[in-house]
């Protein structure tokens, strides 16, 4: 099977639409003269023309707002908003607009586009470049939120988000672009709300999405090497949520640590662990556990930083404290 | 600027036309008041009493495939497209058989069969949108215009901004018409305007801009065919400033303690309503009988409209859970909602 990078799966996916699809277009900052602030368009532009890859002006509000209304007018825009933390400035669109309008509508206005952005820290940007504020947008109904962490996940669920007739809210991760993976050359697609269990094992389930479930797989690894079997599952997208995968994996393993890079304070990890213990509670043989980035604005020092997002050894010490004769309940800083 | 058309006097269908709706908006409002009054009406409820004549004189310049959005305050507008009223004041009562099932209300009438995209309720929000519906309609090729409706208090929000650079940088059809009412909310214009002469500001975006008398649904009208003209012929977007004023308060919890009586009655000598009834009687295209006929035809529509909203059933329970999504099955439907109910 062929290997590609993360990166390349959604350009290739992408371009493939537009080919297909005359519908579809893109629009965002930078994303033809210049490639892509993370060069997932670059060469776009020559291929599909001005008219299709749309250079923006910087106005991430008017961007999302021009993009719902192309969508109820019939085409399907692909956004790219360069980043999560600039998204902030188009919230009133994608949640007051773009996730209301089939409802309060009566069912008449469905908004078939795909909003593109970046998160995640690690690379020293600081505060106002590095959050993890995909969550937010996972609390509301009416947005679909696709976190792929590897090739074939970034395909498949673009594939299905073009598909989609609902607002979908893709998120990458900016670690993840150089990341490679195999992906088939046969049509594949990933649907939307089906958790992918990246590693079988029967000791304790971690759960990760985007970075951190390539952190429980390395973490996982570790473990195994001392005999603990540690079961990974990847969530794949926030909303929907696959409950049924990770419920079922904790009642065969009947632990549960869940890994992210947001913060902690009203998280996602919390979510889920609010939702495994209603739905398997009598299974659990240890208190579900979150491991989280550092509830701090992203520090610049490369020291510091570090410090603020979990680590395999993070993964591996809250892992540990779930099992029997561990001495103490894992307490991150 | 644009070249301008002749003015063309409306034939004497067209003005009947004007008054029957202007006269349907004016008597919609009023039983929505008294409904709201009577607490048969829930949220919020901004009526569009004494500026009829802008929805009314914009909209006769589009055409059949043309859309409108509008902003909390689009009860007129959506009438004048031709929503039926039983539909618009069901919706307001909060029944399923409502144009938006219910689930909108006063500020969110929508129906997509007339191209009647919606009251939205986030000021200046549904201004992308319009440079939006223009793009799809230019990118398809097809002669659409999209027309956008906002008050006064919209321009100094950074979408109003967002989309009038956007419009006027990739020319799409749309038509912006601004209908300063003087106030947001209780808050004049001017207190919080660098330049209250809100069309100069279309200019810094390359968009042609005037400013019509709102009160006199002839001007409007005018003012809109030209624009609706440039748009669609692939000029790119205009702008119309339409000077006018609401009668009643914001909304119905309006204590109007921001603007003297003195100054609301000035306001009431302009009425549009009876400015194109005097119109017409003058120059001899109605009768004031005519003209009563009319009303009472419009009465009936309005009590026809009460009566079919106070009779028509709530949305049933299940109704709270459709329309999340569209398009997906159940089971998803189910993991996309409340994962536990």
């Amino acid at each position: 099977m062929p290997e590609m990078t993360y990166r390349d799966a959604i350009a290739q996916v992408l371009r493939e639409a537009m080919r297909a699809d005359e519908r579809v277009f893109l629009m965002g900052e930078d994303i033809g003269a210049y490639g892509g602030s993370y060069v997932v368009t670059r060469g776009f532009l020559d291929e599909f023309g001005e008219k299709r890859v749309r250079d923006t002006p910087i106005a991430e509000s008017g961007i999302v707002g021009t993009a719902i209304g192309a969508a109820m007018g019939g085409m399907k825009p692909v956004v790219e908003l360069m980043t999560i933390n600039f998204s902030l400035l188009a919230m009133d669109q994608i949640v007051n607009h773009a996730a209301k309008l089939l409802y309060m509508s009566g069912g008449q206005i469905p908004v078939p586009c795909i909003i593109r952005m970046v998160t995640g820290g690690g690379s020293q940007l600081a505060a106002q470049h590095s959050q993890n504020l995909e969550a937010w947008y996972a609390r509301v109904p009416g947005l679909m939120v696709a976190v792929p962490s590897t090739p074939y996940d970034a395909m498949g669920l673009m594939r299905t988000a073009l598909r989609e007739m609902n607002p979908v809210i893709y998120i990458e991760h900016s670690l993840l672009y150089r990341r490679r993976g195999e992906v088939p050359e046969e049509y594949f697609t990933v649907p939307l709300g089906s958790a992918a269990v990246s590693r079988p094992g029967r000791d304790v389930t971690i759960v990760g999405y985007l970075r951190t479930a390539m952190l429980a797989e390395e973490a996982a690894e570790r473990l195994a090497r001392e005999g603990i079997e540690a079961e990974v599952i990847d969530l794949r997208s926030l909303r929907p949520l696959d409950l049924d995968t990770i419920v079922a994996s904790v009642q065969r393993t009947n632990r549960l640590v869940v890994v992210e890079d947001a913060w902690r304070t009203g998280g996602f990890s919390s979510e889920i662990c609010q939702l495994v213990s209603e739905h398997a509670w009598d299974y659990l043989d240890a208190p579900p556990t979150r491991v989280n980035g550092a509830d701090v604005p992203a520090p610049y020092a490369r020291n510091l930083e570090a410090l603020a997002y979990p680590t395999v050894e993070d993964i591996i010490e809250a892992v540990r404290a779930t099992l029997p004769g561990a001495a103490s309940d894992y307490h991150h800083p | 600027m644009v070249e301008s058309l002749s003015r063309q006097a409306p034939s004497r269908e067209q003005l009947i036309t004007f008054y029957r709706q202007m006269q349907l908006i004016r008597r919609f409002e009023e039983a929505a008041a008294l409904a709201y009054q009577r607490r048969k009406i829930g949220g919020f409820l901004h009526l569009y009493i004494g500026e009829e004549a802008v929805a009314v004189g914009a909209i006769a310049a589009l055409a059949p495939q043309d859309t409108i959005v509008a902003s909390y305050r689009e009860h007129g507008h959506a009438l004048a497209r031709g929503m039926d009223p039983k539909a618009a004041m069901a919706e307001l009562y909060g029944r399923v058989t409502g144009c938006s099932r219910g689930k909108g209300g006063s500020m969110h009438l929508f129906d997509a069969s007339i191209g009647f995209l919606g009251g939205y309720a986030i000021v200046a929000g549904q201004m992308p949108i319009a440079v939006g519906l223009g793009l799809a309609a230019q990118m398809q090729e097809q002669d659409r215009v999209n027309m956008c409706f906002f008050g006064d208090g919209a321009v100094n929000e950074g979408e109003f901004h967002e989309a009038l650079n956007l419009a006027g940088l990739w020319k799409t059809p749309v038509v912006f018409v601004c209908e300063n009412n003087l106030y947001g909310m209780g808050t004049m214009l001017a207190r919080v305007s660098a330049v209250p002469e809100i069309y100069r500001r279309a200019e810094a975006y390359n968009i042609p801009a005037e400013r019509v008398d709102g009160m006199d649904v002839l001007a409007v009208y005018d003012a809109a065919r030209k624009a609706v003209e440039h748009a669609r012929s692939g000029h790119g977007p205009y702008f119309i400033e339409a000077m006018t004023y609401r009668f009643r308060g914001h909304s119905m919890a309006d204590a109007e303690l921001y603007r003297s009586k003195e100054e609301v009655a000035q306001w009431r000598q302009r009425d549009p309503i009876p400015r194109l009834r005097a119109y017409m009687i003058e120059h001899g295209l109605a009768t004031e009988e005519d003209l009563n006929a009319m009303d009472a035809v419009v009465e009936r529509i309005i009590d026809e409209a009460v009566r079919f909203a106070e009779e028509s059933p709530e949305p049933p329970p299940e109704e709270l859970w459709t329309d999340v999504y569209a398009g997906v099955s159940k089971e998803t439907h189910h993991r996309l909602g409340v994962v536990q109910r």
